[in-house]
């Protein structure tokens, strides 16, 4: 019996390994990639992203996980030599950036209003939400350029940022995770007299920093790998956010895209790594649309 | 007893509350829900200059555009094989990591990490994979197997599938392994105890109390199955092998034209199956989870 309980966990050990394996194969892969030179990227490549360098050419995709030889030639020429990436860089900190402390400012004041105070009207609004933060981007993307257009603020990013301030998940999310505050500890701070704002910023925030954390990284993840929204709303390519610029680069120089894509994993790995635990614990949350 | 409270004092709480609510819901209205009425709107004239009623003409013409049926036709298909895969998979993955493996928290790390990846990249390494000439196509001929242009073939959803798995799979674990830590212990232990198998647990304890979990991940697998666009946009441009034409590649190309009867009706259109669609989903979680949430 035993024995084959041991059995059993290594069969699952091992499958769990393979599935591991294959997730994180794309990651893997660009990070290391990003440290070969453009002439072993074009040996490797070259046959897919036809580039007219000459030089050797394998027939078929020669994936690689080691570089023959490590350089940081594709990062110099990439954050050094030209200021482009370096400036879509800046430019996805200054869409995304506003839109995770805008988004979460405003859903935190919405969502203590929906635990506060239940009603007929106020859970008819709140299921309306749920339903708006199901719905796919292609129906809300019709409505948003129209918006733009009428506020004059098409081709800026605020095309972007506002739509993004008032986009309902985070009101969904902090509103499931501030239900779960004691009633008690509202009620006998009510009792010592203290008003609604002061409930909110001295005992419902503090109640919920790490939820607060959890869905600043999931909209930050969200929100840094967009690429729908400044395709359509935001034409200007100088103001592009790198993740569409990244796009753009793949078919001439894979290698200089490999390295700006790790420079461009760099904030969200490290939020991730830092708050893995909140992170999980926010999707955890997340898991039922019922109140 | 809840003691009834004034109206005064009813008042004065529903005014508070929207105190609180109204940054968040002017918000919505100026950018969500005012347009959608003009959506609707122009779904329902017959050009922006004139301004006709044109009845359900715009979804007439919409049925029999044969680039709508295409996209509409192949994104069904795809969220119908998609889904089912998405949530399974993603049980099974959060029902293994139940047992007590080594590694346990490193494998849910490495499962999240595809969150993390730039769209770019992804699309980079599956042009590598898939490609004619491409790794998976080395690793076929190998075997002695034929070699598949997997993108200019009727292949092409798979790839799109494992690509759309490969994203999606952590975040749905997530959420199963944590209905699965909500079931109540002593349940499974009874159910130990009484003999139960393994399957029966399953079917008969788990499932049910996991029916909230499975309906969202349902929905929310539905919705990313359409965002799949960003990366089937970038794979294979904006007229794709016809297999891979989406909604979202007639909206993008439809918006270049600035056809607005056309868009407003796709929208509406879509609008309305996603609220059918959800609503028939949470009726079935009702039927199904009734006993257990009471």
């Amino acid at each position: 019996m035993k024995k084959k309980r041991y059995f059993s966990r290594g069969v699952l050990f091992l499958i769990c390994a393979f599935f591991a394996v294959l997730f994180l194969l794309p990651t893997v892969l660009t990070i290391t990639n990003s440290f070969m030179a453009e002439s072993e990227i074009v040996s490797n490549y070259g046959m897919i992203f036809s580039t007219t360098t000459g030089g050797y050419v394998s027939k078929t995709v020669n994936l690689k996980f080691i570089p023959d030889k490590v350089t940081l030639a594709q990062y110099v020429s990439g954050l050094i030599k030209s200021p482009d990436y370096l400036l879509k860089f800046w430019n996805s900190l200054l869409l995304v950036v506003p839109i995770v402390l805008l988004q979460v400012s405003v859903a935190s004041v919405a969502a203590y209003s929906f635990t506060r105070w239940r009603g007929k009207i106020r859970s008819g609004i709140f299921f309306f939400y749920v339903i708006l933060m199901l719905m796919p981007y292609q129906v809300t993307l019709v409505p948003n350029y129209l918006v733009s257009q009428w506020l004059g603020i098409l081709n800026t990013r605020w095309s972007i940022i506002l739509p993004g301030m008032f986009a309902p998940f985070s009101v969904f999310l902090l509103t499931k995770f501030m239900r779960r505050i004691p009633y008690s500890l509202i009620e006998s701070a009510k009792v010592d007299g203290a008003g609604e704002w002061q409930i909110f910023t001295r005992i419902c925030l503090p109640q919920c920093r790490s939820a607060l954390y959890s869905i600043a990284i999931l909209v930050f993840i969200d929100y840094w790998n967009m690429v729908e929204q400044p395709l359509i709303l935001l034409r200007d390519a100088d103001a592009q956010p790198l993740s569409v610029f990244l796009s753009s680069i793949n078919s001439g120089e894979i290698g200089l895209a490999f390295a700006m894509a790790t420079v461009y994993m760099i904030p969200s790995l490290l939020l991730f790594l830092h708050g893995e635990e909140y992170l999980v614990e926010g999707i955890a949350n997340s898991g039922s649309v019922k109140g | 007893m809840k003691k009834r409270m004034h109206l005064s004092e009813r008042l004065k709480d529903l005014g508070l509350s929207l105190c609180f609510l109204s940054p968040s819901l002017l918000g919505v209205g100026v950018f969500f829900i005012l347009p959608f009425g003009v959506v609707v709107y122009y779904s329902l004239i017959d050009g922006i200059g004139s301004r006709n009623f044109a009845g359900l003409q715009n979804f007439i013409k919409l049925w029999n555009n044969s680039a709508f049926r295409l996209a509409a036709g192949n994104t069904l298909r795809f969220s119908a094989m998609a889904v089912p895969a998405a949530v399974i998979l993603a049980l099974v993955l959060a029902l293994m990591l139940e047992a007590r493996i080594p590694l346990k928290s490193q494998f849910r790390t490495f499962f999240l990490s595809p969150m993390m990846v730039p769209v770019a990249s992804v699309v980079l390494i599956w042009q590598v994979l898939f490609n004619q000439n491409g790794t998976v196509n080395v690793l076929l001929g190998t075997f002695g197997l034929r070699a598949v242009d997997w993108l200019q073939s009727d292949a092409a959803p798979v790839v799109v599938l494992l690509l759309f798995l490969w994203k999606n799979l952590g975040y749905n674990m997530i959420l199963f392994m944590a209905g699965l830590a909500n079931i109540p212990k002593e349940l499974l232990e009874v159910a130990d105890v009484e003999g139960a198998g393994e399957a029966y647990k399953f079917f008969a304890i788990k499932l049910r109390y996991l029916s909230p979990t499975v309906l969202f991940v349902t929905i929310l697998s539905l919705i990313n199955s359409f965002k799949v666009f960003r990366e089937v946009y970038l794979l294979a441009g904006a007229y794709p092998y016809e297999t891979l034409y989406t909604l979202q590649h007639f909206m993008n190309n439809t918006f270049e034209s600035l056809d607005y009867q056309k868009l407003s009706a796709a929208a509406v259109i879509m609008a309305v199956v996603m609220v059918f669609l959800i609503a028939a989903l949470f009726k079935i979680e009702d039927w199904f989870g009734k006993d257990v949430e009471g």
